[in-house]
């Protein structure tokens, strides 16, 4: 990949630490997807907040960047452990609330947005069609490149973190025009629900390389959606579908039928029922909080339920009034975190956690240490409310 | 055809996979051991080793977990891959981690166990 002059000096160190740090991230980056230059890019959104998953290493990290980086364009940033007006209703331990409070100091401090959500697209308007981004939350870099018209790599944390820093990314294959899908992923599924989707986003991502083509489908609805680019964006490096019922014929083409769910299924379902409940991975917009209490009227939920939300949209619902039915059905409705890697469900205290979400199975099986119940939302309101 | 992502110099004996490596779900950050039970190197430690594994999958964070793995001295000395991914490119960058991406019959001929050395400045860089 070719610098500038401006920034190799900034590479050998000319500029200070931090952005030295910076470039030397996107010229590995760089190399990595055959970049030929940097290109300049109008938000980066972050990942890495979590005091669980980034570690004393990582709050200590960002402590001492945030004393001299700024960012220098729109920056979001991702869910951490917890929500701060509800942490007193959890039995967490002191320490991970002070490194946490920390790790939220130091994106503030280098002037990052305190979203706190792993769906910036429920939060703000997409930019103009094939306006570039960088997003390394994987179910939002999907999003952005499927959906939203945009473009992004399918970035890591520190890649993100060193766009929002000097306000570029590399100019890789995905950020360019004719990437055309080398496979087609035939859906076979009759009617299927958000649970089916993200199964099949999950399948897509074992066997898709950079970019697939999904024929079979129509018209999901955004919950769907949703569970598509969380399930895909948690098995694999691919960064991009498309839904499209043409027939290529160079393309390798590949079904997802009841025996490839059933597979997967089993892989990440491992218990018949759970000691609570959790929605909301990917967060929750708008929309399914408009759903789901439409769904919970006149209902009460017989187990713990936390629903998670970006802080913007609950303020949305709250003044719409879904938060009402949702609530007095015993929901906690909680923001600035979600079902992956939260502290808030302790393997000690919690066997098995019942979800609808392909992404939160994978995540609450491997990081947090539990059990999984994984059934689509009818069927946790039909089983899981009286 | 081996490409260069992260300069540097290691020595040391291959740990393979044929498995992807989702390294925020998979990896403990602390001792560097594999404990997701669906890969062929469960239970084993990564670190000192010269990882030698198809490439990374899964959260952007799995950034964070190389370089925790680095502070914590549970990394790998170098990392080996077919393909180029952001999560490790990135997280190998800022640990100084070694990385170089090789081709898929090179990546065939590597043996687990043996002793090799990599060395991104020499003209072969792979022995």
């Amino acid at each position: 990949m070719e610098l500038t002059k401006d920034e190799q000096a900034a590479l050998n160190g000319d500029k200070g630490e931090a952005l030295q740090t910076a470039y030397r991230i996107l010229l590995a980056t760089g190399e990595a997807t055959n970049a030929e230059k940097l290109i300049p890019i109008k938000w980066a959104h972050l990942s890495g907040v979590n005091y669980n998953t980034i570690g004393d290493s990582g709050e200590e990290f960002l402590r001492k960047l945030s004393e001299d980086a700024k960012v220098t364009i729109k920056s979001t940033v991702n869910p951490m452990g917890f929500d701060f007006d509800h942490v007193s209703e959890y039995n967490l331990d002191e320490e991970f609330i002070e490194k946490q409070r920390s790790i939220r100091d130091s994106y503030i401090k280098m002037g990052v947005e305190p979203t706190f959500s792993c769906t910036p697209y429920d939060i703000y308007d997409l930019p103009e069609k094939d306006t570039q981004v960088s997003f390394a939350e994987s179910n939002a870099a999907i999003f952005a490149n499927s959906l939203g018209g945009i473009r992004t790599n399918k970035e890591s944390a520190f890649s993100a973190l060193a766009s929002a820093i000097t306000g570029k990314s590399p100019y890789s294959d995905l950020r360019k025009d004719g990437n055309e899908a080398q496979m087609t992923i035939r859906m076979k599924l009759e009617n299927p629900n958000e649970l089916d989707f993200g199964l099949l986003g999950f399948f897509a991502g074992k066997v898709g390389d950079t970019s697939v083509r999904i024929s079979g489908v129509s018209e999901p609805d955004r919950r769907s959606c949703k569970a598509l680019c969380g399930g895909m964006g948690t098995s694999g490096t691919c960064a991009k579908f498309q839904f499209s019922d043409e027939d290529t014929s160079s393309s390798e083409k590949v079904d997802f039928g009841k025996e490839e769910m059933n597979k997967i299924f089993d892989e990440l379902n491992t218990s018949e029922k759970g000691d609570l409940i959790t929605l909301g991975s990917p967060q929750l917009g708008l929309e399914e909080l408009s759903d789901l209490s439409k769904m919970l009227k006149g209902k009460s939920f017989r187990k713990q339920c936390m629903i998670f939300c970006s802080r913007a949209v609950q303020h949305q619902a709250r003044s719409l009034k879904y938060t009402d039915e949702i609530e007095r059905a015993g929901c906690d409705i909680l923001s600035d975190c979600c079902t992956c890697l939260t502290p808030l469900i302790d393997p000690n205290e919690t066997d098995s956690v019942t979800t609808n979400s392909v992404k939160g199975a994978y995540y609450l099986k491997n990081s947090t240490g539990v059990d999984v119940n994984l059934k689509p939302l009818s069927k946790i309101i039909e089983e899981d409310t009286q | 055809m081996t490409k260069v992502i992260v300069q540097g110099k290691a020595k040391g004996t291959v740990l393979k996979t044929i498995n992807p490596i989702n390294f925020l779900g998979a990896v403990d950050k602390k001792t560097g051991i594999i404990h997701d039970q669906k890969y062929d190197i469960f239970e084993k430690s990564i670190k000192d080793s010269i990882l030698v594994f198809p490439h990374g999958i899964g959260s952007s964070v799995g950034a964070y977990t190389i370089y925790s793995l680095k502070n914590n001295e549970s990394a790998p000395l170098a990392m080996i891959c077919k393909k180029a991914d952001l999560t490790v490119s990135s997280g190998c960058a800022l640990a100084n981690i070694p990385m170089i991406v090789i081709s898929e019959d090179e990546f065939d001929s590597i043996e687990n166990g043996k002793d090799i050395q990599i060395d991104t400045e020499s003209e072969k860089i792979l022995n």
